[in-house]
């Protein structure tokens, strides 16, 4: 049952982000690239395999027994990749905020389509 | 670990990291000081890769332990030939450009010395690692400092351009992190040398998975290198850019294309059982549109920027074919190739911005920003007069535009035809010849014609048409790298036999990896 509902998770974020990637004002796409990460973190742990009421730090002094824990790499990955997405998207707001004072539009071409 | 040379696989991390930080805790306005920084700082690093050079070359795998765990649980650093080749390029690319800055660019907007040194730093960490996730995060470093330099000296057409270069890496970001994980998920490892010690193993239910979170890692790759589709956002960005930021995104391309050849050879070599070759033919296809497209571009671009930008993409184009092949003598070819044409194609993004000087309104743009930060410029403007103007500009200007087309298009005497001769002969060795050698072959002469034909056209119209005012003024400082870099593409060419007996020898070691994952597997 968890399986399915990260599964589910996983594909309306990507789906919902890929959209609004694709969309021509850059707010949607600053949400989208959000949302992308989101997905993509869920699916980093979800690599590490699911698993439910597991520690990933072994307690000092006892005796380590693997199949006890989780994998605690995948939780550390998560934790850079976070970090970055969430610099790099505050980046991006600073860049979508300059583009909208220079070109008077917050179309991601800096000018309006003609229709 | 008592002897320097030890730790001379993390000096090309370390050095530009400590002087970047460094520099922000001084004032922007205590510019001759970064200045000599980020001078001194440069020419030890191009000291260090130098010593590096020469040490892979003796011993070829150099392990370092970064915190000192055994090699599959901490993360290592690897030096070999290939990444010793990369950093010294990136080192010596990024001293011409920081030169070049010292005449007026590095004025254009704040804290230019550090983000260079920042880009340096992630660029050689991305050529010295030896683990998955930690390239990603060196990709991430050299990114955010490129997004800042692809900015630096704002204006209308940077932002735009800075904006979709933005977005477009951020998604390819988050493709490498899908990749990564997806290879991290099957195999249980994220060295690059266990992965690939890994590989033939895997079960063949995981093999399908394994290989789609290869190709989406690819894909990732493949944004960087600018294969053809996914090639669009970096003409209008490099052309966009300022001239020194300009001419070290040369290297930035190289770096997709280094991770390809790397994880394509350690994965997928000849030794990997089932998977053996995977994407070679993708590469192949994709390298050659990409060739073509990039040769349309050549012959279709108004603007110089955008002619170098083009050109840039061919020598992609050109080098992801001549990867796909996995023959180690197109790999060493193309690896002199790789060397050759990103010396030539910096060397004219810098020169582009001279020639254009006195014709187009491009030092508007500079005039208005340098307006922005006024308080640097009282500074600056006491020392204006340092440099002096060189007589016979407009000769030496030509002289030196002669040089890069012919580096670009590859014409003799310079390394650019050396490398496209020795890339066709090795194309041209096995029997029977592969309908895709024939393609290839007609595509890189064209692609040299077009080059020719386009910089030729470009050169008649700036240096025999009429004068339009005085010549440009153009100060030692800016032409001294551009100098250097064309030195060194001659001496890539006096050198020719020594430099190709290197790079085969890296090209070797690529196709026959069990040397790098003993070395790194074996290091304790």
């Amino acid at each position: 049952m968890n399986e399915l509902i990260v599964a589910l998770a996983i594909g309306v974020l990507t789906g919902c982000g890929t959209w609004l990637l694709l969309r021509p004002r850059t707010f949607q796409v600053v949400i989208g690239l959000s949302l992308l990460s989101y997905a993509v973190n869920l699916f980093i742990l979800a690599m590490g395999r699911l698993r439910a009421g597991a520690a990933p730090i072994v307690e000092a002094g006892a005796a380590a027994n693997p199949a006890a824990y989780t994998d605690p790499l995948p939780q550390a990955l998560v934790l850079t990749a976070i970090v970055i997405s969430f610099a790099m998207t505050a980046l991006l707001l600073v860049v979508l905020l300059a583009a909208r004072g220079l070109t008077g539009t917050d179309h991601v071409d800096g000018r309006e389509t003609d229709e | 670990m008592s002897d320097w040379r030890d730790h001379l696989v993390i000096l090309p991390v370390l050095l530009p990291l400590v002087t970047g930080a460094l520099m922000l805790l001084f004032d922007e306005r205590r510019r001759v000081l970064k200045a000599l920084m980020g001078v001194a700082a440069t020419l030890l690093l191009v000291a260090v890769a130098i010593a590096l050079f020469r040490l892979v070359d003796v011993d070829s795998t150099q392990v370092y332990r970064v915190g000192d765990w055994p090699a599959p649980f901490g993360i290592v650093l690897v030096g070999d030939r290939l990444s010793a080749v990369m950093v010294l390029l990136a080192a010596v690319v990024g001293l011409a450009s920081l030169l070049f800055s010292l005449a007026r660019w590095d004025r254009a907007g704040p804290r230019f010395h550090s983000l260079l040194q920042f880009l340096l730093m992630g660029v050689n960490g991305a050529f010295l690692t030896g683990d998955l996730f930690n390239l990603f995060v060196f990709f991430e470093v050299f990114l955010a400092a490129s997004y800042g330099l692809a900015l630096h000296g704002s204006g209308t057409a940077r932002v735009r351009a800075g904006l979709h270069y933005i977005a477009v890496n951020l998604t390819a970001s988050l493709l490498f992190l899908i990749g990564a994980s997806l290879l991290y998920g099957i195999t249980g490892t994220l060295n690059m040398a266990d992965l690939a010690a890994r590989v033939p193993g895997v079960a063949p239910e995981d093999r399908a998975l394994l290989e789609a979170g290869a190709a989406i890692l690819g894909i990732a790759f493949l944004v960087k290198a600018g294969m053809w589709p996914l090639c669009f956002w970096l003409p209008t960005t490099y052309g966009a850019a300022s001239a020194p930021v300009a001419a070290s995104f040369a290297i930035l391309t190289k770096i997709g294309v280094y991770a390809v050849l790397r994880m394509g050879l350690l994965l997928f070599g000849d030794e990997a059982g089932a998977s053996a070759g995977f994407g070679r033919e993708w590469l192949v296809i994709g390298g050659l549109v990409t060739l073509g497209f990039g040769m349309i571009g050549v012959l279709a671009s108004q603007e110089l920027s955008r002619l170098a930008a083009f050109s840039l993409l061919v020598s992609s184009g050109t080098l992801l074919a001549a990867i796909g092949v996995g023959d180690a003598a197109v790999t060493g070819a193309a690896l002199y190739y790789l060397v050759a044409s990103t010396l030539g194609v910096s060397a004219f993004f810098l020169l582009i911005e001279l020639v254009e000087r006195g014709r187009k309104p491009g030092a508007d743009m500079l005039a208005v920003t340098a307006e922005a930060f006024g308080e640097i410029d009282d500074e600056a403007a006491s020392e204006e007069e340092v440099g002096i103007a060189i007589p016979a500009t407009m000769a030496l200007l030509g002289l030196s535009f002669v040089c890069c087309a012919m580096l670009v298009a590859g014409l003799p005497p310079l390394p650019g035809f050396i490398a496209k001769f020795a890339l066709l002969s090795a194309l041209l060795e096995p029997n029977p010849i592969k309908p895709t050698a024939w393609v290839m072959l007609v595509l890189l002469m064209l692609s040299g014609l077009a080059a020719i034909v386009a910089m030729g056209r470009a050169g008649v119209r700036i240096f025999w048409g009429s004068q339009e005012g005085r010549p440009p003024r153009v100060r030692v400082i800016e032409m001294t790298p551009i100098v250097l870099l064309l030195a060194m593409s001659a001496m890539l060419t006096l050198q020719a036999g020594p430099a190709m007996r290197y790079l085969q020898d890296a090209a070797d070691a690529l196709h026959h990896p069990r040397g790098y994952i003993d070395g790194v597997l074996g290091s304790r």
